[in-house]
């Protein structure tokens, strides 16, 4: 039963859960509320882990939430639940978009999307920004300054620089970024 | 066969490389399939972006599934989806059962602070290549600049700013076409 129970669970969140992985995390607090799989305190160790290992953070989270109902099958289930509503519905977008990318109608609405998409994921990554320059939240403005962690503005600069001028794999300087935050931070 | 090893195989990439979210993903993207394997253009991601703004799911899995459908249909859909979502059943399934809470550990933080910087980094070089690809003319610039204004600055749902796109391009080719402008 408790594998029946998981894959609705999944399936609902996956179905439900519009905006990326952090709009999965309401369905999962409602589902530690109602099933015994996992605590609410769990839940935040969940999240934790969830950003700091590679992979999709929403994926990441089914997977443990699945993993803590139901062992090796349920994490496998819970994810594979959790990608199936989205499957189906690309699948049927993509066929439709074969059917009508020649009409003029769509063809002229991509046109006005694609900078607009452009604009959205600019503001998505403000979220990413915010977490990453400031050490604390910020409520008036002139309190910025004091909020901005310079030495990751520096390392910013460094390392934008580098990818603009070498163009190399980004795994690169992902590895960089880590390895620079492990030595600028640690006490040794 | 060899295609779909490929198909799984860069998507499975795609998922280890990335931390984090929906953006963190878009230059792993843009490195795998737009430069590598050419597997889709830059056009056609901010295509599947926009589907996936409307779309219920994970960006990163609806982006996996249009560019698999696209290569071998649906089975290559299914195919690209199993491939970006193998290394977090692999990797989370390890950590839960050997390591527990590992973000607590200080190196992992110090780490991932570095990763965060790198990650902006990354995105801002993603950004300016989507822009140089998708902002095409002074009506591609008003669209940016209302989108950023419009959810960025007044906190309204992008979904009605996916809405009022898809209604301007069509408003905007009208009166092109009208005047006689081919371009």
């Amino acid at each position: 039963m408790t594998f029946l129970y998981l894959f609705l669970e999944f399936f609902k969140s996956g179905l439900f859960a519009i905006g990326g992985g952090m709009a999965t995390i309401p369905f999962l607090y409602e589902i530690a509320k109602n099933y015994d799989w996992y605590t609410t305190s769990e839940l935040v160790d969940m999240i934790a882990i969830s950003e700091s290992t590679p992979g999709p953070v929403g994926v990441n989270m089914a997977t443990f939430a699945g993993y803590l109902a139901g062992g090796v099958p349920g994490s496998i289930l819970a994810t594979l639940s959790l990608v199936l509503p989205s499957y189906i519905i690309i699948i049927i977008i993509a066929r439709m978009l074969d059917a009508f990318q020649k009409n003029k109608y769509v063809k002229n609405a991509f046109d006005g999307l694609r900078p607009t998409v452009v604009g959205l994921l600019t503001v998505a990554s403000f979220a990413i920004v915010k977490v990453s320059f400031l050490k604390e939240e910020v409520k008036e403005i002139e309190k910025l300054l004091v909020a901005i962690d310079w030495k990751a503005v520096v390392l910013f600069a460094i390392l934008f620089g580098a990818v603009v001028k070498w163009k190399k794999h980004p795994i690169v300087y992902i590895g960089a970024g880590a390895v620079a935050g492990i030595l600028l931070n640690m006490q040794f | 066969m060899k295609e779909y090893l490929e198909l799984f195989t860069s998507f499975f990439r795609v998922g280890i490389m990335t931390f984090g979210g929906g953006m963190a993903m878009l230059p792993m993207l843009q490195a795998e399939i737009v430069d590598k394997k050419g597997w889709a253009t830059e056009d056609e991601l901010l295509n599947y972006f926009a589907v996936g703004q409307c779309t219920p799911g994970i960006i990163a899995v609806n982006t996996a599934t249009f560019i698999g459908y696209k290569r071998k249909k649906v089975l290559g859909g299914a195919v690209t989806t199993l491939g970006v979502v193998s290394p977090s059943i692999i990797i989370i399934m390890l950590v839960a059962a050997f390591l527990g809470n590992i973000s607590q550990y200080p190196v992992v933080q110090h780490a991932l602070w570095g990763i965060r910087v790198a990650a902006c980094a990354l995105i801002l070089s993603s950004i300016i290549k989507l822009y140089q690809s998708g902002v095409k003319n002074v009506f591609g610039m008003v669209m940016f600049l209302l989108a950023i204004l419009v959810t960025g600055v007044f906190g309204i749902s992008s979904v009605f700013m996916v809405i009022f796109a898809i209604i301007a391009g069509n408003v905007y080719r009208y009166f092109k076409d009208r005047k006689g402008d081919t371009q």
